[in-house]
């Protein structure tokens, strides 16, 4: 085999590389298993029953898995669930990757599995990849709440959306089209490729602007800064390089817009392109005060946090179990309606700017 | 204790180091030895040990591979695409798989026909096959995959009476053919030849050419193939799939004492070493380690395994010196 002939050894490669192509060619006239139309009905189901007027449990151990462990963003949403969860005598805590892949989240839902918690809330990086262990951890009764972005509606009972997506997609084209006076070209700026929130946003925001009333306005690119900040620093200069003409950035990640702003207020565009997005007050006050970025937007994550780890209680004292309908009481936030496929609304985003973002600190 | 004493090998070290770690997870660790924390536990580094195996007989070559996770990528973007367009299951597989031979085969050409470096050849494949994947797929990802095949991917399906799942099982069985051919064929024999001296193996009759194209080609296979269960596996095809395992894949190998420039190295290391990685990624975050200090312990050790063998043979020599220096 590995004696020299080089002749031989040529007709042999190309005799193999034939036979698999016949091969593949003669399972393909096979048929075989194709795609069908997989129906994945809507959120999980339960047998049980939902008891409204069930006392909370005390002592309930609840896990936040964040789509990455350094994201301030989420940080503060899980530290504020954490802090809601020893409101009713539960216990919370936050695990999580230090990336942020499809893959990485599995691994963190297994161990909790392992570990017996009563529910784990997941920001998910994929929708589908974390779908296998989370159904295996609803089998063993652990209770299982999305919030910030959501898996496929068959993989938990609860998802806590932080304001609806068609809201805050069509909001941030407004707020930009009324600083641009609906005219010239924009561009998006996301996390990564494949964080369902962001994609959903992008969807209505694409679809506000296909209305007749921004046919002066044009969505040049979307670029991808992968919720890093070095990335999207770099994503925005080479955005503002490649299209001159570019008038206004909506970056609908704190990440992202912090980075852009950054990057905005060092260079000649600063006062020149118009940047909206979602950020957090405390990493966007020094730009609201010095003139790059006029407004954003955002809920209050601690809300977010606060409301999840009511919402996971609520499911595990048997309050309720993920059906439409239902009504359970989350602390001080008052009471909560669970919608369609299980989505829980927080309410509607604030804009901060200049006026009012001294009120707040997070 | 005398080191000349003991000639405690690396690779055995790292043995020894496995099963006293998988003995204090039983020992200290709730849910550790349940049978779905081990399914899932060895199961979740399946596509990376099967990658670590054509690693394995590339490095003891003096050869590196850095494209196997880009390949994983492309392979798995390819098999969602393929599934998406309708195209059947069993058709896809061999497509897939014949892909990842092509990659290997280009990888190998541009080695062995222009000469390159595989370091930098695969640093250049690495961008190419990732770049490919996204081609490919774009930026979604592809999902419902075929329930008659998902299910001897996951890590809900074992042998009955173990917590062996079906990758894992087709890691041991590979591992073996790959350790019998490392170890006790002639080829086995050349790659270490290939990897101390590749004059000498040249001109001692080996077809160094033809065996590192073949190298390529198996790890450009066993690549694409990984890809495909990493899809059902998870049940998502993405373009970012595997994103950074070929670093994972290298340390394994490193860890389990293969030598970077080749010539050296077993293969029950690399298996040692890629477990190792595996267990000790398991226990410690059962045990909430953060991620950050789980990074810390896997970059130590692979310092301690390139250090340990070197300081071990320096210590010795200067004992051998002072020893013949006092006879004297």
């Amino acid at each position: 085999m590995f004696q020299r002939s080089p002749e031989q050894h040529r007709h042999r490669a190309a005799a193999t590389a034939a036979a698999v192509c016949a091969l593949a060619v003669a399972l393909a006239g096979c048929g075989g298993t194709t795609k069908k139309d997989n129906d994945n009905g809507g959120a999980a189901k339960s047998d049980a029953k939902a008891d409204p007027d069930a006392p909370l449990k005390k002592g309930l151990k609840l896990a936040y898995l964040p789509k990455q462990i350094n994201n301030p963003y989420e940080k503060i949403v899980d530290e504020a669930g954490i802090a809601a969860a020893g409101e009713f005598g539960g216990k919370g805590k936050e695990v999580g990757p230090s990336d942020a892949s499809a893959s990485s989240q599995v691994s963190y839902i297994n161990t909790l599995v392992q570990q017996r918690q009563d529910a784990i809330l997941i920001a998910a990086n994929d929708p589908n990849a974390v779908c296998g262990p989370l159904k295996q951890a609803m089998k063993k009764d652990i209770k299982v709440v999305a919030y910030d972005s959501d898996t496929a509606p068959a993989c938990r009972q609860l998802f806590i959306n932080q304001a609806s997506s068609e809201e805050i997609g069509r909001s941030q084209v407004q707020h930009l089209a009324e600083q641009l006076d609906y005219k010239g070209e924009i561009a998006i700026l996301s996390a990564t490729q494949n964080a369902t929130n962001q994609n959903t946003w992008i969807e209505f925001m694409k679809d506000e602007l296909s209305k007749p009333a921004y046919k002066n306005m044009k969505l040049v690119k979307t670029v991808y800064g992968d919720d890093d900040d070095q990335k999207s620093f770099q994503e925005t200069q080479g955005l503002l390089k490649a299209y001159p003409k570019l008038k206004g950035i909506i970056s609908p990640t704190t990440v992202g817009i912090a980075a852009a702003a950054r990057y905005i207020s060092g260079s000649s565009y600063k006062g020149k392109v118009v940047l909206n997005g979602l950020g957090t007050p405390n990493q966007m006050r020094k730009y609201v005060k010095d003139g790059t970025v006029e407004q954003f937007a955002l809920w209050d994550p601690k809300k977010l946090g606060y409301l999840g780890s009511y919402a996971a209680a609520a499911l595990a004292s048997g309050q309720i179990t993920g059906a439409e309908g239902e009504k359970f009481t989350a602390g001080k936030l008052g009471e909560y309606t669970v919608g369609k496929d299980g989505e829980v609304i927080l309410g509607p985003p604030t804009v901060f700017d200049k006026s009012n973002i001294d009120k707040y600190h997070f | 204790m005398k080191l000349s004493a003991i000639k405690l090998r690396w690779d055995t070290a790292v043995g020894v180091l496995l099963v006293a770690v998988f003995i204090t997870g039983l020992g200290t660790t709730d849910g550790f030895a349940s049978h779905d924390n081990l399914a899932f536990a060895f199961n979740d580094i399946a596509e990376v040990a099967l990658m670590a195996l054509p690693m394995t007989l590339l490095v003891v070559a003096g050869q590196v591979d850095l494209s196997v996770a880009s390949m994983l990528g492309l392979a798995s973007a390819l098999t969602g695409e393929l599934w998406d367009a309708g195209w059947a299951f069993e058709t896809i597989v061999p497509i897939v798989l014949l892909v990842g031979v092509v990659g290997g085969l280009i990888n190998g050409w541009l080695v062995t026909r222009v000469g390159l470096p595989s370091l930098a050849v695969t640093i250049g494949t690495l961008a190419l096959y990732r770049g490919l994947a996204s081609v490919v797929l774009g930026t979604g990802a592809i999902t419902d995959f075929p329930e008659t095949y998902a299910k001897w991917a996951v890590d809900t399906t074992t042998v009955p009476g173990t917590f062996l799942t079906y990758p894992v099982v087709l890691f041991i069985v590979l591992a073996a053919v790959a350790a019998v051919v490392l170890h006790a064929t002639g080829l086995g024999r050349s790659l270490f030849a290939i990897g101390a001296q590749e004059d000498a193996a040249y001109f001692a009759g080996i077809r160094v050419k033809r065996v590192k194209l073949l190298l390529f080609v198996v790890s450009g296979l066993i690549s694409a193939f990984a890809g495909i269960v990493f899809t059902l596996r998870y049940g998502s095809a993405r373009a970012d799939n595997g994103q950074g395992f070929e670093m994972l894949v290298i340390a394994s190998v490193l860890l389990g004492g293969v030598d970077f420039d080749g010539g050296k190295g077993t293969l029950f290391g690399a298996v040692a070493g890629v477990l190792l990685i595996g267990v000790l990624k398991n226990l410690l975050t059962l045990n909430d380690v953060a991620n950050e200090v789980q990074v810390i312990v896997t970059g130590l050790l692979l310092v301690a395994s390139v250090l340990t063998p070197r300081l071990i043979t320096t210590v010795s020599a200067w004992r051998h010196r002072r020893a013949a220096a006092q006879a004297g």
